[in-house]
């Protein structure tokens, strides 16, 4: 047991030394690039990934994917920005509820298919994407929602300051605490890691996968719902095609945070560092020059490259334990 | 006299105490079934709306909106009975147009733009299969980051730029017809590679391979079957494909950009999952698929006769994709109550 907490250590360790070296060497070309108006830049651009990555985290804790995240944002983010549009007065706090509970709701109902119809979550997903994002459609009428059509307040919401940190920041901040401690102490949260691990031994002591289920997909559906909103009111617009793709960045997060993808292991602080990582190497390429074209080779390259290396370890530590016990 | 029979026959049903209930569900689960009594609905409906559904040319025209997608989903039904998912195929449609675009502007001729457009999809699926296979990574996660590579590629190269320098005879494979007849080659190229696709599957011992990995790979290697090697192939056969439909798309639109049939790899499973495939693999056959192909098709192309916005059909795909899995799961649930009930009472 010790063994693999002290490999779970490593990675994270790894992981940081890479975001260090990788910060270091993009400062070489560009000098400006570590100053703290351009850290705070990075850290708000990643805020929204790390949220919706650690949703995402939960679900393929259990072995499942949630392909929706992407339009659950679209969704609750059009949700709120025309709430806000409707009655400019509405406080903006009842607007963040309201988007969070729409999201909760969307996700609820992907957990619902998934453990009531057992539906596996690929499927499940792969179709409430598509049914989302024509909601969000019918919602707005092909309509956007601009920033002179949103209130002072409401795009205040991510920009908002607090000892000096944006709201959106804190945010991120605290929804990684609570389930960090989630995931950590709490029964429901070992039981997902149990499901992921073994879901038949998980389901003889007693785990129910239903629970787990409804928890996991609901989560992410919330996280994704205050995504929406802070989405929006970031970008102070809010389109149909908002976060179009998105889902495969919060993958891309957990990969590169040492997620197995097959369900079972990973933690939180993987998945944050695997998300700023990402953050790090978007915001580079244009600092150092590099043709933001280049981004989408970039990120396929590297999070193979990761995948690569992940399992390369895991043989090596496979073949070690396995010299040991003879 | 028919009808007689067929209520002599319910009588017996009565007789021996099986439900009606699990005789309709028996048919319904037969997923081929609902489709067929789908598609029959869809053509009543749409046909009573307008007049210019049920036109032959019409019917005909609008396989050009559905043929290539339908090709795409043919090698995925071996992807996916085995147990795998590839969903960077509309990237490596994307890295294929890129490198015939690239061959074109270079002065190749209709025949070397093609063989390119092939080889690059067979070398991108066997990069796809050395990771997957000899690496073993998650199929879901290598497609998934190697569709940000080999549209990266595209875009890295491209960027905001297209090829459309294509020959004249690069033209026939997207926009050609048959000669002397209305029907599209696109149509004839997807039914009779079905044909071959379906003697493959269900006629060869190959085709028995397939079904055996996708319900139990260790125990399809215990009986001798070369796994490894049939998942390889398969993911070499997906990228073959894609690079094909690259041709067949490229040569349609006349023009290649980066963003070129992105979320088609989704369509593609959706048709493969729609036609009844499980997506754990080991369960389904091409005659559903064939017609969920053809579902989705028309009804689309009615959606839009009746003035429904694409929107509509985004959602309608969804809920079909969804409901395909979940109505056999609902009949079983509900013959596994009747049996408990029959058994009660017996008891």
């Amino acid at each position: 047991m010790n063994g693999l907490k002290e490999m779970l250590k490593k990675r994270e360790v790894t992981l940081i030394l890479l975001v260090i070296v990788l910060s270091l060497a993009v400062s070489m070309r560009a000098p400006g690039f570590l100053k703290g108006d351009n850290i705070t830049r990075i850290v708000n651009d990643t805020s929204i990934l790390i949220m919706v990555g650690i949703g995402q985290f939960f679900v393929i804790l259990t072995g499942g994917i949630d392909l929706s995240v992407g339009s659950v944002i679209a969704f609750s983010g059009m949700a709120a920005a025309m709430m806000n549009q409707g009655s400019p007065g509405t406080p903006v706090f009842l607007i963040l509820l309201a988007g969070m509970a729409i999201g909760f709701l969307l996700g609820l109902f992907n957990g619902i298919v998934v453990a009531f119809g057992k539906v596996p979550p690929i499927i499940a997903t792969l179709g409430t994407m598509s049914i989302f994002r024509g909601f969000t459609f019918v919602l707005s009428k092909g309509q956007w929602v601009t920033a002179h059509e949103m209130s002072e307040s409401y795009m205040n919401i991510p920009h908002g300051h607090f000892l000096g940190v944006s709201n959106l920041i804190w945010s991120a901040v605290i929804v990684s605490a609570l389930l960090f401690f989630f995931s950590r102490y709490t029964r429901s949260g070992r039981e997902i890691y149990a499901i992921g691990g073994n879901k038949t031994a998980a389901r003889f002591v007693g785990v129910s996968e239903r629970k787990v289920n409804l928890i996991i997909f609901a989560m992410s559906g919330l996280l994704s719902g205050l995504a929406g909103v802070m989405w929006t009111a970031r970008y102070a617009a809010a389109v149909n095609e908002t976060a179009t793709g998105f889902e495969l960045m919060t993958v891309a997060a957990c990969v590169l945070g040492g997620v197995n993808i097959a369900g079972g292991a990973g933690a939180v602080p993987g998945v944050i560092l695997g998300a700023l990582f990402l953050g790090i190497i978007n915001n580079a390429l244009p600092v150092i020059n590099f043709s933001p074209f280049y981004q989408m080779f970039i990120q396929g390259f590297i999070v193979l490259a990761a995948m690569f290396i992940n399992t390369m370890m895991d043989k090596r530590s496979e073949r070690k334990m396995l010299k040991r016990r003879a | 006299m028919e009808i007689d029979k067929t209520l002599a026959s319910s009588d017996r049903l009565v007789d021996e105490h099986k439900s009606l209930l699990s005789e309709i569900g028996s048919l319904l689960a037969r997923w081929e079934g609902i489709l067929v009594l789908i598609i029959i609905a869809m053509v009543i409906i749409f046909s009573n709306i307008t007049p210019y559904f049920l036109d032959y040319f019409n019917l005909m025209n609008a396989t050009f909106t559905f043929a290539e997608k339908a090709v795409l989903a043919l090698p995925m039904i071996f992807v996916i009975l085995s147990g795998d998912i590839d969903i960077s195929v509309a990237a490596i449609i994307a890295l294929s147009s890129f490198s015939m675009g690239f061959a074109s502007s270079h002065g190749a001729g209709t025949t070397e733009i093609v063989l390119v457009g092939i080889l690059t999809g067979a070398l991108a699926g066997a990069f796809n299969g050395l990771f997957i296979i000899r690496f073993s990574i998650p199929a879901i996660a290598v497609t998934l980051a190697s569709q940000s590579l080999f549209r990266g590629i595209s875009q890295a190269i491209l960027e905001d730029q297209a090829y459309t320098k294509y020959p004249e005879s690069f033209s026939y494979f997207g926009q050609g017809y048959i000669p002397g007849t209305i029907i599209p080659f696109e149509l004839v190229f997807f039914l009779v590679l079905a044909g071959g696709f379906a003697y493959i599957l269900h006629f060869t011992t190959y085709g028995r391979k397939l079904y055996a990995i996708g319900n139990s790979p260790m125990a399809a290697k215990f009986s001798g079957v070369a796994v490894d090697r049939i998942r390889f192939t398969n993911f070499v056969l997906n990228g073959v494909f894609a690079g094909i439909v690259a041709v067949l798309l490229t040569s349609r639109i006349g023009s290649t950009r980066p963003n070129i049939a992105s979320g088609w790899e989704l369509e593609a499973i959706t048709l493969v999952v729609l036609g009844g495939v499980s997506i754990t693999g080991g369960k389904g056959n091409i005659v559903g698929v064939i017609l969920s192909v053809f579902l989705i098709g028309y009804l689309k192309f009615g959606m839009g006769l009746i003035n429904l916005s694409a929107k509509v059909m985004i959602i309608t795909t969804g809920f079909l994709l969804i409901t395909a899995v979940l109505i056999p799961v609902i009949i079983e649930a509900a013959g596994k109550r009747n049996k408990l009930k029959m058994q009660r009472r017996k008891g």
